[in-house]
């Protein structure tokens, strides 16, 4: 391994800024690191010219001391967001050959603000999955455990993956129920989940449009913090977007959280979860404790439900959004007679499984007779979550959980799509409240995957998310790097 | 929500397929109507919550929708609107034929 893929995002910022390597070392040790852990499936896209180009206007930059808050740091980029001139697949079939003509505004965002793009990288088919398996280029590997295959968890999948195996210094991801936050957990890095509204969702492929919310995959609390500050911002284009100011993240590192209300709630404990999370997730109770913080045990009560709402409810905004893939505009066409047929063979043979269930329980749910028996009713029990949160911040100022009941596991091992839904039970409820999350490492399980937990703070108080989120970090020192990086 | 005369069959399969302009090959309607019922007897816990007095919640953002001025922000745009499109001309998106 290249030691200038030792650095992390902010390190690697200032060590370009007192020359200690240029913009461009940096991209092409990236270059050779994506060669060489290619096994894993993470990229899709590599657009090297386009990114060597970035580099040395960034080393430009450099020599004429003009530089941005992100200047020369290569970056890797889900392939959920519209990339101009870059191909943009969602992981799908029915988007194989489709080329924006515009950027997305997160994006346009990071490369405003000086980063280098590295190429796109592979997640579950719209977003809708949570092992990266529903990719329609195949899996992408998880890269712990050498001799294993396992998941990197979904959707931002190809994101974590590349994170972990430094192939990336960071990632964009997209969270809809969990999809930065869990993978981020199986791979051994950090993944914030911004408020509903923090980051334009301006040209991201849409999956549930009351849900989706971009964010950084990063390998600190630090990075994720010097990256969301670029992500970030009220745009004009996106009618959700919060017309509010984000405070400069990198002046809340060190704020402490003496004094701070940790709450705990009873609902995040249930059986199902390993031990060694437990085991975890109780040593990071403690750490928050010796570090000042008191700690309250909270009752979300309607936690239970949070996962049937969110199936009623994603599922039904999807099938709506999905219908744009109609061969006419954009996107692969299976040539028919008529036009309702080309309709259903284009859709039918674009999207895959997954994509066409979530499809068919969105229709069923918003249909004539079953509205109110479903879509209605969810959009009453989200409420209820949200109220639930509602009144523990009037108690607390943070909740910390598990941010996955298991850690990885294997690829290919079929499950049935209820028992992978599973996988986002902790990640969901503060999904459909719009909040902030961030899952981040903290220790190893007996077979040496990672686990990690959980902190959830009220809306646009990602400051204070970042500040505990440090303390949680300095405490766990988790410094294990992945070992299969180039399985 | 939980009653067994609302759970799919094949038959509400094809119509939900039909209204989904999703093409489902045959042999495959089977085990799609046993995962969908299985999701839905999973979100139909629901029932057990009372919801009487509650208003249902489709935004979080607690924002009112801002306004805009009517105006035109870009245009002139045609050849990247077509430029993704499986088939053009003089213009316009091509589509099967749809008047006899």
């Amino acid at each position: 391994m290249s030691d200038l893929l030792k650095f992390d995002l902010l390190s690697a910022s200032i060590a370009l800024k007192n020359k200690e390597f240029s913009s461009l070392e940096l991209t092409n040790a990236y270059f050779e690191a994506i060669e060489q852990t290619s096994a894993l499936g993470a990229y899709l896209e590599i657009v090297k010219d386009h990114s060597l180009n970035m580099a040395k206007a960034s080393d430009k930059n450099f020599k004429n001391g003009t530089l941005r808050p992100l200047e020369g740091l290569p970056i890797g980029v889900k392939d959920m967001f519209c990339t101009k001139d870059i191909k943009t697949t969602a992981s799908s079939k029915i988007l194989e050959n489709f080329c924006p003509t515009y950027e997305s505004t997160v994006t346009q965002n990071l490369w405003d603000d000086g980063a280098v793009m590295l190429g796109k990288l592979s997640c579950d088919e719209f977003a809708m999955g949570s092992s990266n398996e529903t990719a329609a280029k195949g899996n992408v590997v998880n890269p712990w455990l050498k001799n294993s295959k396992m998941s990197p968890g979904g959707s931002s999948g190809g994101s974590a993956s590349a994170v972990a195996a430094r192939s990336a210094l960071a990632a964009t991801g997209t969270d809809t129920g969990g999809s930065i936050r869990q993978p981020a957990a199986f791979c051994g890095i950090t993944g914030l989940k911004p408020t509903y509204g923090r980051c334009s969702r301006w040209g991201i492929v849409a999956f549930s449009s009351s849900l989706d919310q971009a964010g950084p995959l990063t390998r600190t609390v630090s990075d994720a913090a010097l990256m969301l500050n670029s992500m970030a911002g009220h745009d004009k284009k996106d009618s959700t977007s919060a017309n509010l100011e984000m405070p400069d993240l990198m002046n809340y590192l060190d704020k402490g959280i003496r004094g701070k209300k940790i709450g705990i709630p009873k609902e995040y404990t249930q059986d199902g979860i390993s031990d060694d999370i437990v085991t975890f997730y109780e040593k990071s109770i403690n750490w928050l404790k010796e570090s000042g913080a008191e700690i309250l045990p909270v009752s979300l009560p309607h936690t239970k439900y949070a996962l049937p709402v969110y199936y009623i409810i994603a599922p039904a905004e999807a099938s709506s959004n999905l219908a744009r893939y109609d061969g006419v505009r954009y996107g692969k066409r299976n040539e028919a007679a008529s036009l309702d047929e080309m309709y259903e063979v284009t859709r039918g043979n674009g999207f895959g499984e997954e994509v066409k269930r979530r499809i068919m329980i969105g229709t069923y749910v918003l249909s004539s007779g079953y509205y109110d028996a479903y879509y209605l009713k969810a959009q009453k029990v989200r409420r209820l979550i949200k109220e639930d949160f509602d009144n523990v911040f009037k108690e607390v100022d943070y909740i910390l959980t598990p941010s996955t009941p298991t850690t990885s596991f294997e690829l290919g091992k079929k499950q049935d799509p209820l028992t992978m839904y599973l996988n986002d039970i902790f990640t969901v409820p503060a999904s459909l409240a719009g909040l902030p999350g961030i899952s981040l490492p903290v220790g190893l399980d007996k077979s040496g995957l990672p686990i990690g937990i959980q902190l959830i703070a009220n809306s646009f108080d990602e400051p204070g998310l970042i500040s505990t989120a440090r303390v949680l970090e300095r405490s766990a020192e988790f410094n294990f790097i992945a070992d299969g990086a180039a399985k | 929500m939980s009653n067994k005369e609302t759970m799919v069959d094949i038959p509400t399969v094809n119509k939900i397929a039909r209204l989904s302009r999703l093409n489902i090959p045959e042999d495959s309607k089977q085990n799609l109507t046993n995962d969908l019922n299985n999701i839905l007897g999973f979100v139909a816990q629901l029932d057990e919550v009372n919801t009487s007095d509650v208003k249902p919640l489709a935004s979080v953002t607690g924002h009112k929708l801002p306004l805009r001025s009517d105006k035109v922000t870009d245009g002139n745009i045609e050849d990247l609107v077509l430029k993704n499109a499986p088939e053009s001309s003089s213009g316009f998106f091509v589509v099967p034929k749809v008047i006899e």
